[in-house]
């Protein structure tokens, strides 16, 4: 089977269909469509509290050609593992299990359910959609926000850095984890697809900028998510059988081959930076931000070339 | 058939097994654990064919539950206190979303101070999550109420979620014989769950997104419709039980020695078993009183206490309390009664903590208010 395959050969099906409650701009959309075309029809979806439930618009609507059950903030793991048992008893072994959550439902209030359905190696495939915030319920802190952003709850900026959910995810030594953007649809539908093809427990992290949440224009979207990975905010890798790779720019970085981006080029066009540049330029927060991102940086050299 | 003499906790694992569910998730809390360890036996001796999640939590145990009953299986799970309480938000969910799970509880005190003994105001905190409730009172009414249970919980004109209640230690840790009927009996009682509905690839539909008022308040509406049709069907399905296999543990609620009464006493769970001790003796000594043992606390039993309070006053015995309320059946039987009757009500709060009730705590409770000497409502064993 072959397994890297670009845009233009991605499948004709939609499964995300016209019509959804997203805001104009939305990574989540833009991710969702890429994910379930690499998952097709035969998948069912578990969806906690979190933009998508608004995404998926207002009974007796729909904005998705895929079963879907919405379930609490903090279930989406353990009712994932539910349906998985039972698709188990049924004998339905041909289809996936997808839980799709947010940053909040994963980092934090979903952080039990989804370490525990990890643990029992439960056969599923769980999506945490990065988009840093709370943004379903109006751009509050979540652990996933970086040092310094304004949310509403961090009126003044946030004054602690994010945590580190891959190292989480890493720690329960599943048979793949991977990191991902919206921008980059190629390195995204491959690494579902791979963790499409893969028994046991799969996490995928995607990086989602949100144009109301980041307080950026909307059609900026993409562009924000390549900046993100081209100053190292973020890193596209995957880790199957607790091996690392890094993918794209991410492992040009890794290997010194090209230089990160100043971080500034990523915060300047975000809203929820601004005051760090206005009414005059905060050095202080702007460095510690990019000093953290280099000790990041710095600690992927040491264990994963 | 055949007689197994054990604890409520095991007869509670060995019906659930024999209800054959296709998926148990579970989470072991103090007393409830010998029933999630009594299924992982059967697993083990392959006795149990199902699938078996040892989640991490309550709450994540009937998200799980949850999770198979929407793909159309038959799950089951038991938990007690604290874990029913951190389950809260997923009772709601279950049963708003219509799913047959059926449930065991047992009652115990929640804290602090940590205390494991029988207590009735974790079930009854849950009295407004939709579940349909049983308080039973022996171990074969454990048994017999669990299968009965996926019955009621899956007919179509209900699919509700079922807690079956039992008070922690007096029934869950205590033997007792209990009858046992043939696979192949159960089976033919209980077929297999066929659902209305449930996720389907072929059948793709998206399943609670938002709802808008004009909706939502006719899920509420369905939701009180169904605990109507329970209340039909709780009388036929045990009266089928009966017909089937010998035993009947009464429709909503068990009258005991009610003909002739002028005082009836209307208790749940273990206190209510120790009642019927307490009538003998009374009975005995020419007190003409009798028992109406609340056997389904949701539905409620309105229409049958209304009925036994035209001859006679009521003793209502709470082992819960609303705090700042009263005690909660007390509160429940009153507002039966309002309006449409002119018996007196006389409500007693006792046993919480695992205090032990006997049938002499229970006639002096009863003498009490046949002398006229009780509070409208008061405390006993203070």
């Amino acid at each position: 089977m072959n397994l890297k395959m670009a845009i233009k050969d991605f499948p004709i099906e939609e499964y995300v269909l016209p019509g959804s409650a997203a805001c104009p701009g939305c990574p989540a959309t833009i991710a969702l469509r890429i994910v379930l075309k690499a998952l097709g029809k035969k998948t069912v979806m578990i969806v906690p509290a979190c933009c998508t439930a608004v995404i998926e618009s207002l009974y007796p609507h729909t904005s998705f050609n895929i079963p879907v059950m919405n379930i609490a903030f903090e279930a989406a793991a353990a009712g994932a593992a539910g349906v998985e048992a039972a698709l188990r008893k049924l004998g339905k072994n041909d289809v996936t299990v997808l839980a799709w959550a947010g940053d909040g439902g994963t980092y934090d209030i979903g952080l039990q359910a989804l370490s525990g359905a990890l643990e029992r190696e439960t056969n599923f495939i769980y999506i945490c959609y990065n988009n840093q915030i709370y943004s379903n319920t109006g751009i509050q802190r979540s652990g996933a926000t970086p040092y310094a952003a304004w949310t509403t709850t961090t009126v003044g900026g946030k004054k602690e850095f994010r945590k580190e959910m891959g190292d989480i995810i890493r720690a329960h030594h599943i048979p793949y984890s991977a990191q991902t953007c919206i921008s980059y649809p190629d390195d995204l539908y491959n690494k579902v697809k791979k963790a499409k093809e893969i028994e046991g427990p799969k996490y995928i992290e995607i990086l989602t900028p949100c144009p109301p949440g980041w307080r950026f224009s909307m059609e900026k979207t993409v562009e924000m998510g390549r900046l993100a990975v081209e100053t190292g905010v973020w890193a596209l890798y995957e880790c199957k059988n607790d091996v690392v790779t890094f993918n794209g720019k991410s492992r040009l970085i890794l290997e010194n081959k090209i230089k990160r981006v100043p971080i500034e080029e990523w915060m300047r066009p975000q809203g929820r930076f601004k005051h760090l540049f206005v009414p005059k330029k905060d050095v202080k927060r702007i460095k510690a931000l990019e000093e953290h991102i280099e000790k990041i940086w710095e600690r992927y050299r040491k264990y994963y070339i | 058939m055949t007689i197994m003499i054990d604890t409520g906790n095991y007869i509670a694992a060995k019906a659930a097994v024999m209800a054959k569910p296709d998926v148990v998730a579970a989470y072991p809390i103090t007393p409830q654990t010998t029933v999630v360890e009594g299924i992982a036996n059967y697993l083990e001796k392959g006795e149990f064919t199902g699938e078996y999640i040892c989640v991490e939590s309550e709450h994540s145990a009937m998200s799980a539950c949850i999770g198979a009953s929407a793909m159309g299986v038959r799950t089951f799970t038991a938990t007690s206190s604290h874990g029913l309480l951190l389950m809260h938000e997923m009772l709601h969910w279950a049963a708003l979303a219509r799913l047959p799970i059926v449930m065991c509880n047992i009652n115990r005190v929640i804290g602090p101070g940590w205390n494991i003994w029988a207590d009735e105001n974790d079930s009854i905190s849950q009295r407004d999550t939709g579940w349909i409730q049983f308080y039973c009172s022996s171990n074969q009414e454990i048994f017999d109420t669990i299968i009965q249970s996926y019955k009621l919980a899956e007919n179509e004109k209900v699919l509700l979620p079922v807690m079956i209640n039992y008070n922690a230690f007096i029934l869950s840790h205590t033997s007792m014989p209990v009858d046992i009927p043939d696979q192949r009996e159960i089976d033919e009682f209980l077929p297999k769950f066929k659902p209305k509905w449930n996720l389907d690839i072929n059948n793709p539909v998206t399943f609670g997104n938002i709802i808008g008022p004009e909706y939502y308040i006719k899920v509420r509406k369905a939701m009180q419709d169904a605990h109507k049709n329970a209340k039909k069907l709780i009388p036929e399905i045990a009266r089928e039980w009966k017909k089937k296999f010998g035993r009947f543990h009464g429709d909503l609620l068990e009258k005991y020695r009610c003909d002739d009464a002028e005082y009836i006493l209307l208790a749940m769970g273990a206190i209510a078993a120790e009642s019927k001790v307490a009538v003998d003796e009374m009975q005995r000594k020419g007190l003409k009183i009798g028992l109406a043992r609340i056997r389904t606390f949701r539905p409620f039993p309105k229409e049958s206490i209304l009925q036994l309070s035209e001859n006679a006053d009521l003793i209502v015995i709470d082992r819960n309390i609303s705090v700042g309320s009263e005690g909660v059946l007390f509160n429940e039987v009153k507002a039966a009664l309002y309006h449409k009757s002119d018996a007196r009500v006389n409500g007693f709060i006792t046993g919480l903590g695992g205090r032990d009730v006997t049938y002499k705590d229970i006639e002096s409770m009863c003498r009490k208010t046949v002398e006229g000497k009780a509070n409208e409502c008061e405390w006993y064993g203070i």
